[in-house]
């Protein structure tokens, strides 16, 4: 049997890892966060069925922790790469939690003890929420162990936390250990699969949208993370200047897509996404408006058009061509006025929404270039991950043995990315077995 | 061990979790109350009941208290319960004595703010958990074999990938294709998106590979009659066209790959194939032009393309996917040829996505000119005059075409229909194969060892049809990768004499894991997923799951109401 590498921890990289361990082989996912899930985690819910995302992915996720031929590595990042198909030499570089895996439970009690509670914006609940200098990185994070953030924590800026840290003090099984160090784990793999994900594109920089100086403008992952039940405000859909339930909500697509200035291409999963937040809304208040500020609206993938035609006749949400030209912030309300130009009767057109969720950007990874440097492959002109043929080999690479998959390798959405995944599962199998038959434990002879 | 025969004897474990439950739930009062309880002979509290000192310690209490069932009061079952039956195991028990109380979520979770009330329920969920282990009985886990062969039904671009696949991991396949050539509708394209190659010549290298691979047998003009058996275990008889003799192969997995068809617009604006035409045949008209070197051949220079025949709404409900980008390569292809070629491609939005946005940007730089239509404000022909009200400079356009073309949906033949029903797997109300899970087991059925990819999930390109042909290729391999499957032992016992083969629970059986063969009722153990629809459905009783036997369920009910 083999070894493979997975590079990140979302549902793409969870479902290789899972159909390679199921296979028999011996997997190691490397996730650079301190949990895997990735972005599906983040989700509120998935159309067209409205799953509870992480009802759906959490069985998923430890499923993988837990298999027996998977070994999940958080917190690192691989570094270094030599070798080719069959026979990688991979360096990987494993971050310290500061916390001792083995023995952690995850009970929490660690961060309720934290001198420094609720002080610093939580990056998975995209700063809406707060945490302590120690914390889980999710309530559901699969490894359950906590993480002490280096930057602000005060032992490792300052060396000292009062006599005692109350960390230390309120862990029950002693997990708890300041001197761990980075720790460079070296592996040999046959094959290595990318599914690093995608980043999201910071919306301040557009001035016209206002984001960063209206608080009422969003992003829809914010929107995501503010309507979760498990979120940082339990699922009260509340607008951040005055917590009061908005009346209406507007969404706005293609913010930095399909501009030849910044991004052309389309994300493939916005105008699905924008819907499922309105019916979410609605099914939250029922008298809540919701617009689509849209330009095309896109409905491409299985049950789509129909969830989209859905929204529009049952739910009565209001799709309007037409993209905005500015938004301006009523000083009193804090609500915002859109101008726009309705691209159907060519008017220029005022609306006022108490919210705005804007669909930015879904673009390559920040690290994406450098990974691609390490392991020697190739990134296309927006630094998405390319394959090899796009038409006839889609997710392999110049390099053997080195496979993408899902959003790293360009738009795509959950099921095109867990088709990928299984894809990249049988590729990478197809290399092992073509060695063991050579009874070779060299490199492949290209 | 036979439980049975020996006095039951419950160790109950009591998890704090830290402050998790115990900050909330009083631990020491419900550990004291679970020894008062009928069979409880040990019960003690954990602070972490996971950790390597909770299990030594239930380890140590079976063998110093001759325990022989054990009930753990603490998180959720989801994430724990394999812990704590291995480590029943580990102690020389069957895993199946092993009971949870999740006093976790359904207490100090959910009942956070009032604790007393909190700590009376996991009292509750405690006795009942300690009344159904009581009652619960070892099982015994079957082993069923699974042959190392796969039947792929279908010779197109999918069903060849995953053919490919298989064979060069090791196992061995058969291709049934019912037309004399595989290839499936790849054959009659010109073209291909995104790189333009010829659709002839990459098919052909496909076909060229699947003949040389030793590991694969090509059953061309043939088509699958019928099928029966359970993953692992497969026999599908086939039926070779030109009177040759059936066959019946034996195999433990079977690929889904038939492709789609393209939808023929009858009644849609004088569809007659000659003038107004389907953009499948445009393909096959450029495919004559370049076969003869004379793009004149065409039909004109003027082409008029609509988009949405017979989609998103207008006959069939769903966006076909694939035809925006389709008419956006035809005409390409036809402006790269015919270069004074004019084109007009009426829709209802461009549905290019992804990164084939740039197809649609290439196309307006060469001139190609887009007309968007309101839905309800569709394209009017009369011969090959179209007048279209264009929404975006909002005027009425005549047009006079040379040629019509109309990008029609993929849709399900009846072969869909047939398969499904040979198969017990289910279709969507689109027609097309209905997969286990819209996102998550996109290639799988609820029934095991059966896998789907290509056209017959859903109107998708060739790129998305080899990724998937290949992660169908994937999820077959496993189970027979690994040689064998095992059900979980929870499966229902039929009691003969109370049933009365009413086929009720056959028909509610999800994954079709129940048979009424010969008057009798036959449980398949490796299709049987332990949901217990059968026997909820089963109107005599005469079914029982094991580890949830009537009699388990029925004293945890009775326990919740202190009637034991």
């Amino acid at each position: 049997m083999g070894r493979v590498l997975v590079i990140g921890g979302g549902i793409a990289g969870i479902q290789a890892a899972l159909d390679l361990g199921d296979r028999g082989h011996d997997v190691y996912l490397v996730e650079k966060k301190p949990s895997i899930g990735g972005r599906m985690a983040q989700l509120d819910k998935t159309f067209p069925t409205n799953d509870c995302s992480i009802c759906i992915l959490a069985p998923k996720m430890l499923e993988c922790f837990d298999h027996p031929n998977v070994t999940v590595i958080t917190n690192a990042e691989v570094k270094g790469l030599e070798g080719s198909a069959g026979d990688f030499k991979v360096k990987i570089l494993k971050k310290p939690r500061y916390v001792d895996e083995a023995k952690c439970t995850g009970c929490g009690d660690c961060a309720w003890a934290c001198r420094l509670k609720g002080r610093f914006p939580d990056d998975f609940n995209m700063g809406l929420g707060k945490r302590s200098a120690i914390s889980l990185y999710f309530i559901q994070a699969v490894p359950r162990v906590a993480l002490i953030d280096d930057e602000h924590c005060l032992m490792l800026t300052k060396g000292k936390c009062g006599k005692s840290p109350p960390c230390v003090d309120a862990c029950g099984p002693k997990a708890i250990d300041f001197a761990q160090k980075p720790e460079e784990i070296k592996l040999d793999v046959d094959a290595i699969i990318v599914a690093t994900g995608y980043d999201l594109l910071d919306p301040s920089q557009f001035k016209e949208y206002g984001y960063g100086v209206y608080v009422n403008v969003i992003t829809a992952f914010e929107f995501e993370r503010l309507i979760c039940a498990g979120g940082p405000k339990e699922g009260h859909l509340v607008r951040p200047s005055d917590g009061e339930v908005p009346k209406t909500i507007t969404f706005i697509q293609c913010v930095g897509l399909r501009d030849r200035d910044n991004y052309p291409y389309c994300c493939s999963v916005c105008c699905l996404n924008s819907t499922k937040g309105s019916i979410l809304a609605k099914e939250h208040y029922p008298e809540i408006e919701t617009y689509i500020l849209y330009s095309e609206l896109r409905a491409v993938g299985k049950r789509s058009q129909e969830y989209v035609d859905r929204g529009r006749d049952e739910y009565r949400i209001k799709y309007i061509r037409g993209m905005p030209g500015e938004l301006l912030e009523d000083p009193e309300t804090k609500n915002i006025i859109i101008k726009y130009e309705d691209m159907d009767s060519g008017t220029i057109e005022r609306m006022e929404a108490e919210l705005v969720v804007l669909n930015t950007a879904p673009i390559p990874g920040k690290s994406s270039k450098e990974l691609a440097e390490v392991l020697g492959i190739a990134v296309d002109e927006y630094g998405f991950f390319s394959p090899k043929d796009p038409l006839g080999a889609p997710i392999e690479t110049e390099k053997k043995g080195i496979f993408l998959i899902g959003y790293a390798q360009g738009p795509k959405d959950i099921p095109e990315s867990v088709a990928q995944a299984s894809a990249a599962a049988a590729e990478a199998s197809e290399i092992i077995a073509r060695k063991s038959s050579r009874g070779d434990e060299g490199g492949e002879k290209e | 061990m036979d439980a049975n025969d020996d006095e039951i004897r419950v160790g109950v474990f009591v998890c704090h979790c830290g402050s998790n439950i115990g900050g909330v739930v009083d631990v020491p009062a419900v550990t004291e109350y679970a020894k008062t309880l009928p069979n409880v002979v040990y019960a003690e509290r954990n602070l972490y009941t996971c950790s390597s000192d909770g299990i030594d310690s239930i380890k140590r209490a079976i063998g110093e208290h001759n325990l022989n069932r054990i009930v753990v009061a603490a998180c959720t079952p989801r994430t724990h319960e394999p812990l704590f039956r291995k480590a029943c195991e580990d102690a020389g028990l069957n895993k199946y004595i092993f009971e949870f109380a999740n006093i976790r979520d359904h207490c100090s979770w959910i009942h956070m703010r009032e604790p007393e009330k909190a700590t009376e329920k996991a009292k509750d969920l405690v006795r009942m958990a300690v009344a159904k282990a009581a009652l619960l009985e070892p099982q015994d886990e079957k082993r069923v074999s699974v042959e190392p062969k796969t039947l792929v039904i279908g010779g197109g671009i999918s069903g060849m990938t995953a053919a490919l696949n298989l064979a060069r991991q090791g196992f061995d396949v058969h291709i049934v294709e019912k037309e004399r050539d595989l290839g499936g509708m790849a054959r009659q394209l010109y073209k291909l998106y995104p790189t333009f190659v010829d659709a002839l010549e990459f098919v052909n290298a496909m076909i060229k590979e699947v003949e040389a691979e030793e590991r694969i047998t090509i059953w061309t003009s043939t088509i699958v009659k019928e099928v029966e058996g359970y993953v692992g275990n497969f026999n599908a008889t086939i039926t070779p066209a030109e009177g040759k003799a059936e066959e019946v192969l034996n195999v433990g997995t079977i690929i889904v790959a038939i492709g789609a068809a393209e939808y023929k617009p009858d009644g849609f604006y004088d569809y007659d194939g000659s003038s107004v035409i389907t953009q499948l045949e445009l393909e096959a008209r450029l495919r004559a032009c370049d076969d003869a070197g004379d793009f004149s051949k065409l039909g004109g220079k003027r082409i008029v393309m609509i988009q949405c025949v017979g989609a998103r709404g207008r006959k069939f409900s769903y966006c076909s996917k694939i035809c925006c980008t389709t008419a956006l390569k035809n005409a390409l292809v036809i402006k790269d040829t015919v270069p004074d070629a004019e084109i007009y491609v009426l829709h209802r939005g461009i549905n290019v996505y992804g990164e084939y946005e740039y197809l649609l940007i290439e196309a307006r730089e060469k001139g190609i000119r887009f007309v968007k239509f309101g839905p309800g404000n569709e394209p009017n022909v009369e011969g090959t005059n179209v007048r279209v009200y264009h929404e975006n400079i909002r005027k009425e356009l005549e047009l006079e075409a040379d040629l019509i073309v109309l990008s029609t949906p993929l849709i399900s033949t009846p072969e869909f229909e047939q398969l499904s029903k040979m198969l017990k797997v289910p279709l969507g109300p689109d027609g097309f194969f209905y997969e286990a899970h819209v996102k998550l087991r996109p290639l799988d059925f609820a029934t095991d060892g059966i896998y789907v990819c290509g056209t017959a999930h859903g109107p998708r390109d060739i790129p998305e049809s080899i990724a998937q042909a290949l992660g169908a290729s994937s999820r077959a391999s496993i189970p027979m990768a690994r040689g064998f499957v095992v059900p979980e032992a929870i499966t229902p016992v039929v009691d003969e004499s109370a049933c009365v083969k009413c086929g009720i629970c056959v028909d509610k059986c999800p994954y079709g894991a129940l048979r009424l063969d010969d008057d009798k009722l036959e449980v398949i153990d490796a299709l049987c997923k332990g949901c217990g629809t059968c026997v909820a459905a089963c109107p005599t009783g005469a079914l029982d799951q094991r580890h949830f036997r009537n009699k388990e369920v029925e004293a945890q009910i009775k326990a919740f109401f202190c009637l034991s």
